[in-house]
């Protein structure tokens, strides 16, 4: 949380410095001084993680794009020629195509961790809510990356969502020729793409800075959603004690994500995009990649028109709304107690919740027919009353167990536990 | 705190000269923001060599009955299906049934000029009109759909022998490109 700088400048150097452009005090106010909870465990070190991802994501892209050709002639053989020829251009790919999904892992993780704990409550909304524009362009991001290397994967994902764009009634058409740069998914789509593919990732990182700042001001919130009151007492400076622990993390997810890269680096991915683009034959069977699955099941469960809205508009917005709906999320909680630790019931329609975003995403992958259409439908359905009905009803009618009246406390009360001492049998403080 | 004399007579509920050229300045601002605005987001819009797109001519006696091809326009593919006699039947049947953008098969083959065409050769854009995907259909190999036209693998769409959407996601009929026939069996598509 902001509060008076503790930076104190030691050489001359440094004070000159100082009193012209004060960067070391915010780097030493930032990421060396900051007070974060005592109490985070691992769920909290996504964000550290995520900023890895992103820097990944952004060094391996900026060298793949000194090889790669924005050509539909050329693009699939640049990728495989930076594949066999360049060198290491191997290594360079795999871990840019593979840091995507690890990127995704690590969001939906982040994500999910803030429905748990209640992080984008009172005084978080506009941290949660920058949240979940970076989760936005990600998406945008990754879906454009994917068109690049042009094969047929690419080319009819690249089809069937910007197709989406034409069911907007009226103006849908000339939007998406716009979009596409002509009637069809071609060499104009391709180099746009790759152009705002390039910029996206910059545009990212300056989000992320907002983030980081939006989250600065109140601070971290922590596992027992109860805020900070003691700054001694119930903080730690983030360095070294989180820098440890984050790093300590990301050692680990870089061992998962290598694990992929190098035992593993198509597992994530679909054969078909290893054959190049051809317009005049679609794939038997067209997914997109793994993280958007449960959009895309969302997508597709609407087969049905209600109103003057048709079944493939109403797609689109039951797709645009699962995204759209978080930014409302910190209005539509009723509850006044921020951690589902608390709250057992919602706790429950919690785990049920990232079943069903799981439920979704194997809907995603498999064909339009019976069952799956059913199943989409109804997972669709439960996805959305989970945020206008659920959380919205549960904070009012749901009796939570009372929260820790400090996080000081909740640390002694676990030491204690621990201790193997009954709760009961310690006197009251 | 000492006001200027325009704000003096800003209070006073009189535009004076100042505001005026605080609103010209403006407007002449806002208008050629506007018009560099318009150049930048234009340039995304299909360039000339792109809408410069001939039309084509295609002999479709070149495809067997009970057959169909694809070939390629405006960059995109369309259909030619030969239908058999029992697939106009079919289509004709159909033209009673409950049909979500109803047409009648006369209307599928009808030419661009109004002029009925040849009831046996179907052209269409060859787009699922749900999301684009390209739908299986005779002479393929896999599913063709529950009304034996076509089958659009990625969400399901059933398109009947006259292409019209008989179930699934798809909102409409697959597209009739304008054409006409020049002569014979020659075709002019665009």
């Amino acid at each position: 949380m902001s509060g008076p700088s503790s930076y104190v400048p030691k050489s001359d150097l440094e004070k000159w410095l100082d009193t012209r452009l004060p960067i070391m005090r915010f780097m030493n106010d930032t990421l060396v001084d900051f007070p974060t909870p005592k109490n985070l465990n691992y769920w909290y070190t996504f964000g550290g993680i995520l900023a890895v991802c992103l820097a990944s994501q952004i060094i391996t892209g900026i060298i793949l794009a000194m090889h790669y050709v924005p050509h539909v002639d050329m693009a699939f053989n640049s990728v495989e020629r930076i594949m066999r020829d360049v060198n290491y251009g191997w290594l360079v790919r795999f871990m840019h195509s593979n840091g995507a999904s690890m990127f995704f892992l690590a969001v939906y993780i982040h994500i999910f961790r803030g429905l748990y704990y209640g992080s984008y409550k009172a005084p978080r909304e506009i941290l949660w809510g920058l949240g979940v524009i970076i989760f936005l362009l990600m998406i945008i991001t990754a879906f454009m990356g994917y068109v690049l290397p042009w094969g047929q994967m690419s080319l009819w994902g690249a089809t069937v969502i910007t197709n989406i764009v034409g069911a907007v009634p009226f103006v849908g058409d000339a939007i998406k020729t716009w979009l596409l740069g002509g009637f069809a998914v071609d060499n104009a789509t391709l180099n746009r793409f790759f152009s705002l593919h390039y910029l996206l990732p910059f545009v990212i990182a300056g989000v992320v800075v907002l983030h980081i700042w939006a989250l600065h001001v109140p601070g971290n919130n922590n596992p027992t959603g109860v805020e900070v009151q003691d700054v001694k007492k119930e903080t730690l400076p983030f360095h070294p004690y989180y820098t440890i622990k984050d790093a300590f993390a990301i050692c680990v997810f870089l061992l998962i994500f290598a694990g992929f890269v190098f035992f593993g680096p198509n597992t994530l991915g679909h054969p078909d995009n290893y054959i190049p683009a051809n317009n005049q034959v679609t794939p038997a069977h067209i997914v997109p990649e793994w993280y958007l699955l449960p959009f895309y099941a969302i997508l597709r469960a609407i087969t049905f028109d209600v109103l003057i809205i048709d079944a493939k508009f109403g797609g689109v917005i039951a797709m645009g709304g699962a995204i759209l709906i978080l930014f409302a999320l910190p209005w539509l909680d009723s509850s006044k107690i921020k951690s589902m630790r608390y709250r057992p019931v919602a706790r429950m329609w919690w785990f049920a919740f990232v079943l069903n975003f799981l439920m979704l995403a194997v809907c995603g992958a498999m064909p339009a027919e019976p069952p799956w259409t059913l199943i989409s439908l109804i997972c669709t359905i439960f996805y959305f009353a989970y945020f206008l009905v659920v959380l919205p009803v549960l904070g009012v009618i749901e009796k939570p167990q009372t929260p820790p009246a400090s996080i000081a406390d909740s640390i002694l009360q676990s030491h204690k536990k621990s201790a193997g001492v009954s709760p009961a049998a310690v006197p009251a403080e | 705190m000492s006001a200027t004399n325009h704000e003096v007579a800003g209070e006073a509920g009189e535009p004076t000269r100042r505001d005026m050229i605080h609103v010209a300045t403006g407007a002449v601002a806002a208008g050629g923001a506007a018009m560099l605005a318009w150049p930048l987001i234009n340039q995304m819009n299909p360039a000339a060599d792109t809408r410069a797109l001939a039309s084509i001519e295609f002999d479709v006696s070149k495809v067997a009955e009970g057959s169909q091809t694809k070939i390629m326009w405006r960059g995109k593919p369309l259909f030619v299906r030969h239908r058999t006699a029992e697939e106009i039947a079919q289509g004709k049947k159909d033209d009673g049934a409950e049909l979500k953008d109803p047409q009648t098969d006369e209307q599928r083959t009808m030419q661009s000029n109004e002029q009925p065409g040849k009831p046996e050769y179907l052209i269409m854009e060859a787009n699922c009109t749900h999301l684009g995907c390209i739908p299986v259909g005779i002479a393929e190999p896999g599913y063709i759909g529950e009304y034996g036209g076509w089958f659009c693998p990625c969400h399901g769409s059933h398109y009947d022998t006259a292409g019209r959407i008989r179930k699934g996601p798809a909102p409409k009929n697959l597209y009739i490109p304008p054409y006409v026939y020049t002569g014979g069996t020659v075709v002019k598509i665009g």
